[in-house]
């Protein structure tokens, strides 16, 4: 579904991603990890041309990035985002945070877009609050609002980046509850996690990144089983993350 | 007191079949119409050059940088002289246009430039994020400027912009220097012929007081009505 081909970007002299491949399927839940700086932000963003790339490719359910006839706005309106700090938009209330880009990208009707981002508004448990402004949530409850209103769009794959980190501990819980609800119910996803409990539960694949390049791209169970068989880098980052 | 200020100065013929009083009404509506005929250019122009001045084209914001440093470097005064004197001597169609007209261009491109620094600085100030969020969910860029960043930009700018709109209404004194008939003009001109300065500069002051309080408090009840539900200071 997303092929991520011998891709590079450079800001000015300074390489942010060096020769990056790989491929997410249907259904698959793909984890990016490594240490900061090493590019996962920059790398899940040039899958919806937020960033843009220099060299190699990128195709999302078989339309390619890069090449100039592509609706980039029509493209994006299929990939849904979650970004570390929620990004709510603060001068509109939820029920209008869920369906602004409904109404203006998929032409929805006002009803069909209510209809559609209170249902994905109850998947995220927070139906009572569709009056509230983001200011009057909590950041657990504004990152549940972010994760429906990218959903409201039905989306054929959603992006993560960090979607917990941002966040106070006792609210990480109630985000990555809704991110595996979705994974088990069959969302293609790719996210960005320091989570290590939450990869190893849901995730079917990990990318260890360093340094813009893709160190590993190796099947969950291989990755946390065999500690041995790591990159050192990936076996660095691992113990230190465990640890703390 | 009764004694001090002969307010009754307002009501005696001007010699031109009308009172003081007349005059300085009519005066008044000469400087708010400046005022306000220069505001609205300047917030059109203002708010397009700020924007092009946020977008990433090279061409579009050097012609917004160099609008910005031109109007904004120049005396006012200048300025108003340059559309007033020198234009129509280079343009001899443009003998013909009402300094009126001049005078709203000078104050109105010189305050845009100024506008136009609060909405960069305004957009400047949100964060990135909020772009990428929008164009995340397939808004357009314009789509993402117009439902989200420029209503935000807008928020943060309503102090500074009162401001703006207030000086407008100071700055449109300088109209006088071509003779058009505002607060100014009248105040010099009728305190000479009346040698009551004390009551026309009084009553011409008040006036400027008046117009530019209004504009104050309308911003501060537009600034209210905004306020976003949970910000801090905000509305509940
Ligand atoms: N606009 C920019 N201009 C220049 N360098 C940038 C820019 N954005 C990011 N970088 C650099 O690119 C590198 C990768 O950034 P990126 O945000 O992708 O890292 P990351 O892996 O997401 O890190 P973190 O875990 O801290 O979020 C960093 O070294 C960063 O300093
Ligand atoms: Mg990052």
């Amino acid at each position: 579904m997303i092929e991520i081909k011998n891709v590079s970007k450079w800001y000015g002299d300074f390489q942010v991603l060096n020769d990056c491949t790989s491929s997410i399927n249907k259904g698959e839940v793909v984890v990016v990890c490594g240490p900061s700086g090493s590019g996962k932000s920059t790398l899940i963003k040039t899958v919806n041309a937020l960033e843009t790339i220099q060299k190699g490719e990128i195709i999302v359910n078989g339309t390619s990035l890069t090449d100039p006839a592509t609706n980039l706005s029509k493209l994006r309106s299929t990939v849904g985002m979650v970004f570390q700090n929620f990004e709510l938009f603060p001068h509109l209330n939820v029920t209008e945070n869920l369906i602004l880009a409904q109404m203006k990208v998929l032409n929805r009707t006002q009803n069909e877009a209510l209809s559609r981002g209170l249902k994905m508004l109850e998947r995220v448990g927070l139906k009572d609050h569709k009056n509230k402004f983001p200011g009057q949530l909590s950041g657990g409850q504004q990152q549940r609002v972010a994760i429906a209103r990218a959903l409201s769009m039905d989306p054929i794959i959603m992006l993560f980046d960090e979607p917990t980190s941002a966040l106070d501990p006792e609210m990480v819980g109630e985000v990555l509850d809704v991110i595996v609800k979705l994974a088990k119910e069959g969302m293609t996803m790719m996210c960005v996690t320091h989570e290590m409990g939450f990869a190893k539960n849901v995730s079917h694949r990990v990318i260890f990144m360093d340094e813009g390049k893709i160190v590993e791209d190796t099947k969950t169970d291989e990755f946390f089983g065999d500690l041995g068989a790591r990159t050192p880098r990936a076996k660095d980052f691992l113990s230190k993350i465990i640890r703390h | 007191m009764s004694s001090f200020f002969q307010w009754k100065i307002f009501l005696q013929d001007t010699g031109g079949g009308q009172t003081y009083l007349q005059w300085l009404i009519s005066a008044w509506g000469w400087t708010l119409a400046v005022s306000f005929c220069s505001w609205a250019i300047a917030i059109i122009v203002g708010v397009f050059i700020g924007i092009i001045r946020t977008l990433p084209n090279k061409f579009l914001l050097f012609i917004g940088n160099t609008w910005t440093e031109v109007f904004r470097n120049i005396p006012l005064i200048i300025q108003i002289f340059i559309w007033y004197h020198v234009i129509p001597s280079i343009f001899l169609s443009l003998r013909q246009v009402p300094p009126f007209i001049l005078v709203v261009i000078a104050l109105g491109f010189f305050t845009s430039a100024r506008i136009s620094e609060l909405v960069k600085a305004g957009m400047e100030s949100l964060s990135k994020g909020q772009l990428q969020a929008g164009l995340a969910l397939g808004l357009t860029r314009s789509q993402t400027y117009r439902y989200i960043l420029l209503p935000l930009a807008f928020r943060i700018i309503i102090p500074p912009l009162t401001s703006e709109s207030m000086n407008i209404i100071k700055n449109s004194s300088v109209a006088f220097a071509v003779s058009i008939s505002e607060l100014t003009m009248f105040a010099l001109q009728a305190g000479e012929e009346t040698s009551r300065n004390i009551e026309i500069f009084f009553a011409t002051t008040f006036l400027y007081f008046v117009s530019a309080f209004a504009v104050n408090r309308l911003a501060l009840y537009i600034e209210n009505r905004l306020k976003l539900p949970g910000a801090i200071g905000g509305a509940r």
